[in-house]
């Protein structure tokens, strides 16, 4: 193609339409789609229906799995969880954070979310409670180191115990630490625990993130994502629980998740977030993209699309 | 195109009330002689009319002219099944905003203990699922046939725009289920936002955030740039084929029928 | 997203109470809810490109 007829083309494409025209009815296709639409989604609605699987709360995850509610609660203790290292914006952890170069957008918003896992979680919903005032008592009397040495030392105990449990621990210096957790289990099973990290954030609270991180940071919760196919390495947020179809348009973003050479990067997140938005941005401006804008020429599905027009040049 | 512009409505107008006004009233003395265009009484002609509302009506008015807007015919080449998806989307979108508002009436958790809002939930899901249904696919299309082209670039990054903010308001959707399935995207997907440091301005795991994004923000952002959208194609019509030419016997001969 | 505990460590129970149908060929794997709906999206656009669409009635 010549540069003239380049521009002569751009003229005819930019020009309104001079040539035949058929009869169109604007009205009458929008009602005929709105019918269309409306058929499928009642008949899918009414056939196939919604998925709605019910919440799992502290309450939950304490009464089906207490050993590992436990064992989580001398994680929260310890500083040895994923949210009590987690860094910005939950924690101050040094070092934590993913990223690209010297680009570190996660230190830059700052710890603007604070969670402190031992008090926010544990501590301050007994006190809520009023359980174990002597173990709580024999803990804030005591040094930040020795807390640490208190419930690593469990926590490891824990581990090593028949299937983790807290019957069986042996005997070691925990301090008050079996006794906070133990209760702190205890009262979730009555659902006071809920409500207790709830009311931390006042009566309306709407923000369930204290709740949702200390769920995450145990093997229960996780462990029923897994079972449904929900977890990351299983194309994650793309899936809905059933066989409902889920968020398939996030297929590209969960793709890369599942090459082993992004998926195990430290900083897989930041990765895939920044490769998925240079693509939005090269898909919005794939006008001026060489190569791709050219695609619909190389490729010609258009002779499909308009194959009476092509037929009566 | 037919339009006949605001001017030329005009023009007629001071004309025919001069010669209502023809009776001898002080106001018709003091103008004696009647130009035929405005007398100092009548309202400035479209051309003259300098007002903000003036100039808009008149840019609006030359951009999309009513048969533009609401068109009666199309191009000979817009004769694809390929042309309705679009218009698929748009239904679908009509069938969330009316799901989505029948289930604000009560809240989002009624939804649980409801058969009818059961239902109506399932219409929300399954009309979202078709949205974005038809919009790849649309989408699809567009990019085949190249639909950028010919001043069109603003009406692709809008499209583009669109199904970006729908995904958006979609993913909140997802964390508003009040059920199991919001509670593990929120804890699943933090982590991306955090790492970008979106995520202390935009915390998934806040319910109260995010349903107030979900059905108040994010609609507003979707109904707009679909609208924009939707507007750009009507301004600049359909793209024409890929290869078409001056000599093409549809332009050559306008008026003949092709078959 | 957080690769889960299973994915990091292998050590979380996978609790099976799911009743979904997870087809896998090799490395991949996907829902089958999603699998319908992505073999239709390519199967409509098949379709909107090889159906004849109905002559349009009044030509100009």
């Amino acid at each position: 193609m010549t540069k003239h007829d380049s521009t002569h083309r751009d003229d005819l494409d930019a020009r309104p339409w001079a040539g035949r025209v058929r009869e169109y009815d604007l009205f009458k296709e929008l009602a005929i789609g709105v019918g269309v639409v409306g058929v499928l989604v009642l008949a899918l609605a009414a056939i196939v229906g919604s998925p709605d699987d019910k919440t799992i709360t502290l309450k939950t995850w304490a009464t089906a799995a207490p050993a590992d509610f436990i064992a989580t609660a001398t994680g929260e203790l310890a500083g040895t969880t994923d949210t009590a290292g987690y860094g910005p914006p939950y924690t101050t952890t040094a070092g934590a954070t993913q990223t690209l170069g010297p680009i570190d957008l996660q230190s830059m918003s700052g710890t603007r979310l604070p969670i402190d896992t031992a008090k926010d979680l544990v501590i301050t919903p007994l006190t809520t409670l009023g359980a174990a005032a002597d173990a709580r008592a024999t803990w804030a009397a005591a040094s930040d180191t020795q807390r640490t040495d208190w419930a690593t030392a469990y926590g490891e105990a824990l581990a090593k115990a028949p299937k983790g449990d807290p019957a069986k621990v042996a005997a070691g210096d925990y301090g008050p630490v079996p006794e906070l957790t133990a209760t702190l289990q205890a009262e979730a099973v009555t659902g006071g625990v809920d409500g207790a990290i709830q009311q931390e954030g006042g009566v309306f609270n709407f923000d369930y993130t204290r709740t949702i991180l200390f769920l995450g940071d145990g093997q229960y919760f996780p462990g029923l994502a897994a079972g449904m196919h929900l977890t990351g390495d299983q194309w994650g947020m793309m899936n809905e629980t059933g066989n409902y179809p889920g968020q398939s348009w996030l297929w590209l973003f969960s793709f890369w998740y599942q090459l082993p050479v992004i998926g195990d990067l430290p900083n897989a997140d930041l990765v895939v977030v920044g490769l998925m938005g240079l693509l939005t941005l090269a898909l919005a401006l794939v006008s001026v993209i060489p190569g791709l804008r050219d695609l619909p020429r190389l490729i010609p599905l258009h002779r499909l699309v308009w194959r009476s027009y092509y037929r009566q040049r | 195109m037919t339009a006949v512009t605001p001017g030329q409505e005009r023009a007629a107008a001071p004309t025919a009330t001069s010669a209502a006004t023809a009776t001898p009233t002080p106001t018709a003395t003091a103008t004696a002689t009647p130009s035929p265009t405005a007398t100092p009484t009548q309202p400035p002609a479209a051309e003259e009319d300098r007002t903000w509302t003036g100039r808009t009506r008149r840019w609006l008015l030359g951009k999309l002219p009513p048969d533009k807007l609401l068109p009666n015919t199309q191009p000979s080449y817009v004769a694809s099944w390929i042309y309705v998806l679009g218009m698929g989307a748009i239904g679908s979108l009509l069938f969330i905003i009316a799901s989505g508002v029948v289930l604000s009436f009560n809240g989002p958790t009624w939804y649980h203990v409801s058969a009818l809002g059961h239902f109506v939930n399932s219409v929300h899901l399954w009309s979202v699922e078709l949205f974005f249904f038809f919009m790849v696919v649309h989408l699809w299309g567009k990019f085949w046939m190249a639909a950028w082209r010919g001043k069109r670039v603003l009406t692709w990054i809008t499209g583009v725009v669109s199904f970006a903010v729908s995904i958006v308001a979609g993913f909140t959707g997802y964390l508003v289920q009040t059920n199991f399935d919001s509670e593990w995207i929120s804890f699943q997907a933090k982590d991306a936002l955090n790492a970008t440091g979106i995520g202390a301005w935009f915390n998934v795991t806040n319910f109260g955030q995010m349903f107030m994004w979900h059905i108040l923000i994010l609609p507003i952002g979707v109904l707009a740039i679909v609208a924009f959208h939707v507007v750009l194609v009507r301004v600049h019509g359909v793209v024409p084929p890929l290869e078409a030419s001056e000599t093409d016997a549809q332009l050559t001969h306008p008026d003949t029928t092709g078959e | 997203m957080a690769l889960s505990a299973p994915a990091r460590g292998g050590q979380a129970r996978t609790v099976n109470t799911s009743s979904d149908i997870f087809l896998t060929w090799g490395v991949f794997g996907i829902q089958l809810g999603n699998l319908i709906v992505i073999v239709a999206m390519l199967a409509v656009f098949v379709l909107a490109l090889v159906l004849p669409f109905p002559g349009s009635r009044g030509r100009k």
